[in-house]
């Protein structure tokens, strides 16, 4: 479990983080999210224990799987060599992972189906897979409580897609607490049992389904998001983006469309009234 | 104002430029052992540890063989197989070997593994290809140890002593200036080492300002100059014991290097306590550079040389890369050791002579990456 009491995070005299109480239980899986600069990934260093609180407390299990934005690993490791990375603490400052150790990495990597890619080196491999090997870094520690930083936010669809149904299916297993940030509403629609907004001078938390509605989501991103039940169930969380505007009042891009969506059959809510 | 649909855009074009960077192999880093199957690099891996072997093995052996007095290869593995000639001639054989180059070239292969691994370490905790031992101040602290003990005119155990310990308080100094509540990260203990090394470089000066200009002096210079000219067997049990003993703490590291490699953030949230294991590692390398420069004097660039040599021969991981440093730093020192005493009629100072080669070798390095880093971008 992870908890968090009245904490408070101060970047010279603006406080990101004021008065916060977060609660994550066993077996929860939380989406944090918020525009940039709302303190999204001071939220995640605190939680990891990497940020230092200038008030309040934070309780956390020592041992928490972080994973990472990729574009930070260096490349010169074996995909094998890197997950088996995960097993430094159990290891001690003078152990050398054992046979053990890395069939704790094969099965890691299993579980985020990469055991083909084990042998090859990291720095050949694409965005999404470094994504994943970090994922099964994470797995790799014993940790339960696994967090990631903006973990789809440099994957195409189709790593995004594999990446989110790993956190899900992880997620289904009570034993493991999620923490991720996203600048994709629908990931965590998708994925999340609950979401923290941080929203202008407060945090607004609760079951995904409940708390992602189009006014909490224009208010926290100050753009229209229209939510849009699919056929086969559940929702399509949709931006209404900004058009440019032009002098005879026609898209500048004729026939554009925003995630499948025609986007100029949608005229969008802010435009009213501008020039 | 934006266009339609361009916050949608940006990542998949960002992804895009992602992959094609990433899925190009780095052929500049990529090592000789990984350009192969991976059934067969362990097999190879094995073979290039076996060719260092034999290349140390030989490199000593020529080591003692050549100089200003040669002796037959065949005399030499006579005397070291405890066969005692006759002749005078043999006898004097029997001197030089055990003596003067058996001593010697044992101690330039220690001095050399030793230089070696520290560089490997150094480069792998400051995630920075140019970081060399040198670079925490130690081998200018412990100059400026050696230098007053020849100054006030102390030898032997004194000298050596004196500058091992002025080399372990310059690591000591770096380390409280670079500590801030409780955290020094790798910027500012670089900061500190240049400030350190530059104090004590500046000391040094001074010592030799003060020094006697026909006795010490030429002393002191020479001996910063780095040469084993001066090896007795008393040196090398001297030198020898710090050095080992940095190295096996190195060794027992290799694995926590592997991790300090990726940087501090991901290390320690992989649960590992980030500045007490990089000072355990700059406490072993300071171990074996103040032991070095005690025993021989300033012997620069082996540190960065001869990890990126071994890099390119069996990859970046530490279990792998620090026994393959220490092979070839221990036979690439014996090899200038031994051109050092016999190119020319005087012996040359082996400071210059590892600077004259490691600095071509690392620019033709530098310019290989960067002509490398313009053909992918």
């Amino acid at each position: 479990m992870i908890r968090l009491e009245r904490a408070g995070v101060r970047f010279g005299a603006r406080w990101i983080l004021k008065d916060l109480d977060l609660v994550v239980n066993e077996g929860t899986c939380l989406a944090v999210l918020g525009p940039n600069g709302r303190g999204k990934t001071t939220l995640i260093r605190t939680i990891l224990g990497m940020q230092r609180l200038q008030e309040g407390r934070r309780t956390a299990p020592t041992l928490i799987g972080y994973v990472p934005q990729a574009g930070n690993a260096p490349p010169h490791y074996r995909v094998l060599d890197m997950v088996v990375m995960g097993r430094a603490k159990e290891l001690g400052v003078f152990g050398a992972p054992a046979a053990a150790d890395y069939a704790a990495a094969k099965a890691a990597l299993a579980a985020v189906g990469l055991c083909a890619i084990a042998e090859r080196s990291f720095s050949v491999l694409s965005g999404g897979e470094r994504q994943l090997v970090l994922v099964a870094r994470a797995l790799a520690t014993g940790a339960t409580t696994i967090v990631l930083d903006e973990p789809s936010s440099a994957l195409d669809l189709a790593n995004q897609s594999r990446l989110l149904a790993i956190i899900r299916n992880l997620a289904e297993n009570p034993a493991y607490t999620i923490v991720f940030s996203t600048h994709h509403p629908q990931h965590a629609l998708h994925v999340a049992d609950d979401v923290l907004l941080l929203m202008e001078g407060c945090v607004l938390r609760g079951p995904a389904d409940l708390v992602m509605t189009e006014k909490n989501l224009r208010e926290l991103y100050g753009v229209d998001v229209r939510r849009i039940p699919l056929p086969g169930g559940g929702d399509a969380l949709v931006p209404l983006l900004e058009r440019p505007p032009t002098p005879n009042g026609q898209p500048l891009v004729q026939g554009t469309t925003v995630n499948g969506f025609d986007n100029a059959a949608a005229p969008c809510r802010r435009d009213e009234g501008s020039p | 104002m934006r266009k339609i649909g361009a916050s949608n855009d940006a990542p998949a074009v960002a992804h895009q430029r992602n992959v094609a960077g990433d899925s190009q192999p780095d052929s500049g880093t990529v090592p000789l052992v990984a350009r192969v199957s991976t059934t067969r690099t362990e097999t190879l891996r094995r073979l290039v540890y076996a060719i260092l072997s034999v290349a140390l093995v030989a490199a000593m052996l020529v080591g003692i063989c050549a100089g200003q007095y040669p002796i037959a290869p065949d005399r030499v593995l006579a005397v070291l197989a405890g066969w005692h000639g006759e002749t005078a001639s043999a006898a004097m054989d029997e001197r030089i070997v055990t003596l003067l180059r058996g001593p010697r070239i044992l101690l330039v292969a220690i001095c050399g593994a030793g230089l070696a691994l520290a560089g490997a370490a150094m480069q792998g905790v400051f995630r920075n290809p140019l970081a060399a031992p040198e670079l925490l101040g130690v081998s200018s602290g412990a100059a400026f140890g050696g230098a007053v003990a020849i100054l006030v005119g102390y030898s032997g155990a004194m000298l050596v002593g004196g500058a091992f310990t002025a080399g372990l308080l310059s690591l000591a100094t770096v380390g409280s200036i670079s500590n801030i509540g409780g955290r020094s990260d790798t910027t500012s203990v670089i900061l500190t080492g240049v400030i350190v090394g530059a104090f004590f470089s500046a000391l040094v000066s001074a010592a030799q300002l003060l020094a006697d200009p026909h006795n010490s002096l030429p002393a002191i210079v020479f001996w910063l100059m780095g040469s084993f000219a001066t090896t007795t067997w008393y040196k090398v049990a001297l030198g020898t014991a710090p050095i080992l003993l940095g190295s096996s703490l190195l060794w027992l590291m290799r694995f926590r290097m592997n991790v300090l490699s990726l940087g501090d953030e991901d290390a320690r949230t992989l649960g590992i306590p980030v500045e007490r294991d990089r000072w355990l590692i700059f406490l072993a390398t300071a171990l074996i550079v103040a032991a070095t420069v005690s025993v021989a004097g300033i012997i620069g660039w082996v540190g960065i040389v001869v990890p990126h040599a071994a890099r390119m021969l069996v990859g970046h991981d530490h279990r792998h890369l620090l026994p393959a440093s220490a092979l070839l730093g221990a036979a690439y020192l014996c090899v200038v050791d031994t051109l050092a005493r016999s190119a020319t009629s005087t012996e040359i100072p082996l400071g210059v002579l590892t600077a004259v080669i490691g600095a071509p070798f690392v620019a033709a390095l530098l310019r290989k990456r960067q002509r490398l880093e313009e053909t992918m971008s």
